[in-house]
């Protein structure tokens, strides 16, 4: 375990702390639907796709 | 749909789950581990998704839009968080032995039994409606799948053997029995039951999937037909923001908040996670598969619920959405196949955490009992303790199952499915203070754990379950709505009159807030006992551990052969004759009954005695055949003494070699003095030869002159020859009697006689001796002495011959035009101060600090050479010291030199 990879876990866990709540979701939070799916629903799982991606990218450099 | 095609696929169901399972434990018995892959482990955290997922999230997401995902935000928010903290888990229980969430809270906080104890009874409490709530979904499954259309019957009346709900958690029971305690194992891993729940999350999975797929793609036209019709109807177009869903951002939180503590305590994902890992190096991959595995599962709610909102009327409960959707539409097999998903997601549930709640309850509240009462551990169970001890982990299963299934049918329809399990979460989040602050803050202690935890619990039970018991009439309801004994900021809703908030995030932020300050002060406030903070070391720093030795502070002692006994009667004599053989090889000793065991061994049997019955029980059992040998005051001291005493030897060794060096310093210079004195002897010798020399050869070659010459020589030619002659001869003598001076003053010959001696007088005689000398040089002499006697003790013949060398020094150096001497009489407080002062060239400063040296003579290249031996000084110098005075130069190079002498008056002597 670096702590390089350590640090980069943390910052990510703060960032998803600050995407997931307000107010950032009450700017998504409208009755529109954006390409047919309501913004909400849309925001929540791109940025939980985001936060996978994330930790994926993260570790998985270590194991190369 | 018929009621026995129903029952047969689930009993078909359960089989291959059987099957499974038991294939994977003959091969890992065979020592091929399936399970030992990163994705397994994924999967197998999947556990996490019950049955609550499967139908409650739809229920929830029919009434409260979008909420439902913090449930699963709330993991992915943790992920990359919980890699670190999860990596050090497991590293702990790794090594402790550590087998569920009690034992590492006891563990922690010094192997406390009472804490133990505490933590299961609460936990039990909070998890088992949690397990009754998988039952009453299955039950519910059923009975949407067989009477849809119909009226539901009374569940009331149907007799026990008839009820499905009871025959589903007889095969529950019956799955866990068999592979949750199907041997002893002291790392508590089930690798059937492990493959089992990896496989059951696949079919949660692919059912859910294939359902919403359906909803979406059959019943509607995509993702896009749903919303918009959603959009467009009054009763769902609230669900898709928060704003109009009453979604409040404290409740968003706190649901996210109480999901991420709930997948890292729950005991089943503590079990899953921790207990059940393989290898730390599956967390990493785990991280992302698991939140990815939340993430499609729940893709689909939402379109569900809305559809099932726009389908249905009130009738129908949105819980059971998933199943009477497909059922409304003619779709039996896809309702099926839906049935068949959330069968599995509770039987995954109830069977594991079962498994995990039996192993909690067996090592800490029936083992300890059977222990303190004496009834285990004792002669007469010596031949299979270790499957009693199965025993009584498949007792303790069926009674959580049991107390799962009486509390199902009697609390029914108190509340949807994901109110009870919310309620779960809140409990199992009381512990996290204790296990986080447990994993990083040493200081925590046991009384901090006990107190918030217990703090925590009530303050839970008096939000949630009781007021939830209270609205069902199992008790009376007056303190929900008065507040308790009519207090009014009592209210179990509107604890210190917050309000506005739903209930849930209520129950939580209050019993979080209170369970962690109660922790900490009170941890702050409390002393560790010495096996708590053997334990909090080991815990905060458990890297420190892994490759070291473990030193232990309480030393203890125990007979080999009741360490075999108990390994015996625990573990069975296979395995404790292995244990044996593997510390022998290990450690490199041989282990005789008769012989007593180190402290190292019996940490080693306690450890392995932990994997079978908890750290709390084995530090019970262990304790039964220890002799504590409790550091006595005696050894305490004797090491104070041994510390002390190497302290004060180093002190020791310091100041001797401050001595030695002080020493050699003054071995150095006293080293340089003697050549320095050395050199000024031998230029003493030199000096005195050549001042010798220079008279003698004149006087000599004179008398020759005289003795050849004497007839042609005038009289008064003769006569200056003898006179410098005799000048000469007393020149030499004067020399001599300077060197005999300095002889008799350096061999320590005293003064001749002190005497009262009026210093004024004494000047003004010295100067008229010396008035001749001026005026033949035509230099000035001025005299300043005062009227009165200056008194001073001193020898009278030794003061004349001070002032006459200065005297005679300043005469010397006096240019031969203009030249002027002065000398000074004064007294101050204490001392006469003699000045003589000349208008020469002065000395330069670089030579101020030798003219008091011997044989010093000043060149300046004007001048060369002066007259005189180089004595005057020294000899003047000493002289004044052995008057107890002192004798200091000034110049100012060009202008003028001043001696100045200083001599002690006569009152002050």
């Amino acid at each position: 375990m670096s702590d390089d990879r350590n640090g980069k876990l943390i910052i990510i866990f703060i960032i998803a702390l600050l995407v997931l709540n307000y107010p950032l979701i009450s700017l998504v939070d409208k009755k529109t639907l954006i390409a047919g799916i309501p913004g909400l629903y849309l925001y929540l799982f791109l940025v939980w796709a985001g936060i996978i991606v994330a930790i994926r990218q993260i570790v998985r450099s270590k194991n190369n | 749909m018929s009621l026995s095609l129903v029952i047969a696929c689930s009993l078909i169901y359960v089989s291959l789950l059987f099957l499974i399972a038991w294939r994977v434990d003959k091969r890992a018995d065979r020592g091929a581990s399936v399970v030992s892959n990163p994705y397994v482990y994924a999967l197998s955290l999947a556990v996490y998704c019950t049955a609550w997922t499967f139908f409650g999230s739809v229920g929830r997401a029919a009434s409260g839009g979008l909420i439902f995902l913090g449930v699963y935000l709330g993991p992915t928010l943790l992920a990359p968080i919980w890699y670190m903290l999860l990596h050090k888990m497991i590293l702990i229980c790794k090594h402790q032995r550590i087998t569920s969430i009690a034992d590492f809270i006891s563990s922690r906080y010094g192997k406390s039994t009472s804490l133990g104890v505490l933590v299961t009874v609460f936990i039990v409490l909070g998890i088992v409606p949690y397990i009754s709530i998988q039952l009453r979904a299955v039950t519910f499954g059923i009975n949407t799948l067989t009477h849809f259309g119909q009226n539901a019957p009374a569940n009331t009346a149907v007799p026990i053997w008839l009820d499905a709900g009871f025959w589903v958690t007889i095969a529950m029971a019956a799955f866990a029995v068999v592979f949750g305690a199907r041997k002893l194992d002291p790392n508590e891993r089930h690798e059937g039951l492990v493959a089992a729940i990896a496989f059951e999350s696949i079919v949660k999975l692919l059912a859910f999937i294939l359902v919403g797929a359906y909803v979406t793609f059959g019943i509607f036209n995509g993702f896009e037909d749903i919303f918009q019709r959603a959009l467009a109807n009054a009763r769902t177009a609230d669900l898709l923001t928060f704003q109009s869903a009453n979604v409040t951002p404290f409740a968003w939180n706190m649901l996210m908040m109480l999901s991420l503590f709930a997948v890292m305590l729950l005991p089943r994902q503590f079990h899953i996670s921790v207990v059940e890992n393989t290898s730390t190096r599956h967390i990493a991959k785990a991280m992302w598969v698991f939140p990815l595995y939340l993430l499609l599962i729940n893709i689909f709610v939402l379109p569900v619920a809305l559809a099932g909102k726009m389908l249905f009327d009130a009738n129908i409960h949105p819980d059971t959405f998933v199943l009477s959707l497909p059922l409304l539409k003619g779709a039996h097999w896809f309702a099926l196949a839906a049935f068949i998903g959330g069968f599995s997601a509770a039987t995954s549930m109830v069977v594991v955490e079962a498994t995990a709640l039996s192993i909690m309850f067996s090592n800490h509240i029936v083992l300890p009992l059977l222990i303190k009462m004496r009834l285990f551990g004792q002669g007469k169970d010596l031949v299979d303790g270790a499957s009693r001890l199965l025993d009584i982990r498949r007792i303790s299963i069926l009674l959580m199952l049991i107390l799962a299934y009486l509390y199902q049918k009697s609390v029914t329809n108190a509340s949807d499915l994901v109110s009870v399990g919310l309620i779960s979460f809140t409990a199992a989040a009381q512990l996290a203070p204790a296990v986080i602050g447990g994993l990083y803050w040493k200081r925590a202690t046991k009384q901090g754990a006990m107190s918030g935890l217990l703090s925590g619990f009530i303050i839970w039970a008096y939000c949630l379950p009781l007021p939830g018991m209270a609205q069902a009439g199992l008790i009376p309801d007056a303190f929900v709505r008065e507040g308790l004994f009519g207090i009014s900021w009592l209210k179990p809703y509107e604890l210190f009159g917050f309000n506005g908030v739903d209930s849930i995030s209520h129950g939580a932020f209050w019993s979080l807030l209170v369970n962690t300050w109660t922790y900490a002060i009170v941890s702050i406030n409390t002393r560790s006992s010495t096996l708590n903070l053997t334990q909090a070391d080991l815990f905060v720093d458990i890297h420190k551990y892994i490759d070291g030795q473990e030193r232990d502070v309480v030393r203890r002692q125990a007979k080999i052969s009741d360490l075999r006994t108990i390994l015996n009667r625990f573990l069975g004599e296979l395995r404790a004759a292995a244990l044996f053989r593997e510390y022998e090889t290990q450690s490199n000793t041989s282990l005789k009954d008769t012989k007593t065991a180190e402290a190292d061994f019996i940490n080693f049997v306690e450890t392995h005695l932990a994997g079978a019955v908890g750290a709390a029980s084995a530090r019970l059992v262990i304790d039964r055949v220890t002799k504590e040998e409790p550091v006595t005051i005696e050894e305490v001291m004797r090491l104070l003494q041994q510390t002390r005493e190497a302290l004060e030897y180093s002190r020791l060794v310091e100041e001797k070699n401050t001595e030695l060096k002080a020493l050699t310093l003054r071995l150095t210079s006293a080293n340089e003095q003697l050549k320095n004195l050395d050199r000024l002897k031998a230029d003493f010798i030199t000096t005195v030869t050549h001042e010798l020399r220079t008279p003698v050869t004149s006087i000599k070659s004179l008398s020759k002159i005289i003795l050849d010459y004497h007839s042609e020589i005038d009289e008064t030619k003769r006569n200056e020859y003898l006179q410098i002659l005799v000048s000469e001869s007393e020149r030499i003598s004067r020399l001599i009697n300077q060197v005999l001076d300095i002889e008799k003053i350096e061999s320590g010959a005293g003064l001749n006689q002190l005497e009262p001696l009026d210093l004024s007088h004494t000047v003004q005689l010295a100067v008229k001796g010396m008035q001749q000398q001026f005026s033949d040089k035509a230099v000035a002499c001025l005299m300043q002495v005062p009227e009165y006697p200056v008194l001073i003790q001193g020898d009278r013949d030794k003061i004349i011959q001070v002032i006459v060398n200065l005297l005679s020094n300043a005469l010397k150096f006096a240019p031969d035009t203009g030249g002027q001497v002065s000398i000074s009489l004064q007294t101050d407080a204490s001392e006469a101060v003699l000045k003589v002062t000349d208008n020469g060239p002065g000395i330069p400063k670089e030579a101020l600090e030798f003219i008091f040296e011997r044989f010093t003579q000043l060149q300046s290249p004007e001048r060369g050479k002066p007259h005189g031996s180089g004595l005057g000084l020294f000899i003047t110098k000493m002289i004044v010291t052995q008057h107890q005075g002192s004798i200091t130069a000034g110049s100012e190079p060009g202008k003028h030199t001043c001696f100045e002498v200083r001599l002690p008056l006569l009152e002050n002597q």
